[in-house]
């Protein structure tokens, strides 16, 4: 080895760039993790939104992550750069509005952007090939490389031993001797060098570590677009998506209805933003409604409030919508049957 | 040494990380940064961050109301 190397880690706080980091460490690289902040990360605290999840331990598992690795984390915003990115990505979606192979790329290219301004030598990954089924195969594993401009300068430790040299190998920067061949879709080779490590303790993401897999987040995303009528969303949009139930009664109108506590007070912080509704005479959830709604409109999106609400079987409930200046109108309405409420309307 | 304030109440993490961590970067060690915050979840990720890049936490309280969290950290070297 000619000199200590230093290489930014791609941290999502999963076992495998966790994994990969420690085979660097090993070999003696100076390594610092980087995490990008695209708005559609799924983080504990965006679940901890809704109370019955608050008993879980809350935690940034990538800080937690870098915190057991003994590296450095810059955890950078990427929201507003992200958007072209899952707006039109050049390889298409995956099977929802995943946009995974130009997602990786960009995260590279940008990986590579700091290791040019932050005077480091290369990057690593917790890729595997044949792990997932967009980003990381045999074959898209080097468009990324190439696509991002990063080329030999990215090395992915886990499968290293399966892939062209890389210029750290090359450089004698590391060995690829003590790189890994791992391949394919099982984690029994991971969690066995997780063991070897001592890591008994990690994150298991079951469907990725992104929204943008899950298929009912994708279609309120496809909703929101379709109603705008072009592709574009803005950070509070992304976050609104993640909670309450989501209701198009008419194409006109939506409505958000919180799902328990924890929601309704994330939600009161956009009372200012959007007309709301909430149940007066019973107790009930808070309702955001996003579009024009006509004076039926409201009728018929208090009588879905008063559905959602304790006074459900009750004959009449008393429901206020208020507009964003505070201005606050009463609606006796009875609350909507079952037989009057169809499935489509949920989103 | 210089006595600065973060508001990022209303924010969820990592928002509260990143603005922290980006006003950090234009303080001098020594100074300290009050980050005013409502996501429960900034009481266990500001420290931890603080720990991984070297500064220190001198103080984390949850306000009266139960809401609003005041972390004080010193900016480290």
């Amino acid at each position: 080895m000619t000199k200590q190397a230093k290489a930014v880690a791609l941290i999502s706080g999963g076992l495998d760039s966790m994994l990969a980091v420690r085979v660097m460490q090993e070999q003696g690289i100076h390594v610092e993790g980087i995490n990008f902040f695209t708005g559609f990360c799924v983080e504990g605290h965006t679940h901890a939104i809704r109370k019955q999840d608050q008993k879980k331990q809350k935690r940034n598992n990538a800080l937690w992550v870098a915190e057991q690795l003994g590296i450095k984390l810059h955890i950078i915003d990427v929201i507003d750069e992200y958007k072209d990115v899952l707006i039109n990505p050049k390889h298409g979606y995956g099977a929802n509005l995943n946009p995974c192979l130009d997602c990786k790329t960009f995260m590279v290219q940008k990986a590579l952007e700091w290791v040019k301004e932050n005077d480091f030598d290369f990057i690593i990954t917790g890729e595997v090939v044949g792990q997932r089924p967009m980003s990381q195969r045999k074959d898209t594993m080097p468009v990324v490389a190439r696509e991002s401009g990063a080329g030999g300068l990215l090395l992915r430790p886990l499968s290293g031993k399966n892939l062209p040299a890389t210029i750290p190998e090359q450089e004698g920067w590391i060995e690829r001797d003590k790189l890994y061949d791992f391949s394919g879709r099982s984690r029994k080779p991971q969690m066995a060098l997780a063991k070897q490590f001592g890591f008994d303790d990690y994150a298991q993401p079951a469907g990725g570590c992104c929204f943008l897999t899950d298929e009912s987040y994708s279609k309120k995303l496809v909703d929101l677009w379709q109603v705008q009528g072009h592709k574009d969303y803005e950070f509070d949009d992304v976050m609104l998506l993640k909670v309450g139930r989501h209701i198009r009664p008419r194409p006109n109108f939506k409505l958000i209805i919180g799902r328990e506590e924890g929601e309704n007070r994330f939600m009161e912080g956009y009372k200012k933003r959007f007309p709301y509704l909430y149940c007066k005479s019973h107790p009930g959830p808070l309702v955001l409604a996003d579009g024009e709604l006509n004076q039926d409109d409201i009728e018929l999106a208090a009588r879905i409030t008063a559905r959602f609400g304790k006074g459900r079987n009750a004959a009449e409930v008393v429901v206020h919508f208020v507009t964003p200046d505070g201005a606050e109108t009463p609606y006796s309405v009875a609350p909507l049957s079952s037989d009057d409420f169809p499935q489509e309307w949920y989103i | 040494m210089s006595k600065h304030t973060l508001d990022v109440t209303g924010q969820l993490c990592p928002i509260p990380v990143i603005r922290t961590q980006n006003q950090a970067k234009k303080l001098a060690p020594g100074d300290i940064l009050e980050v005013l915050c409502t996501d429960p979840g900034a009481i266990n990720d500001i420290p931890a961050w603080c720990r991984i890049n070297g500064h220190t936490v001198a103080s984390s309280e949850t306000k009266e109301d139960g809401n609003l969290i005041v972390i004080t950290l010193t900016i480290g070297e």
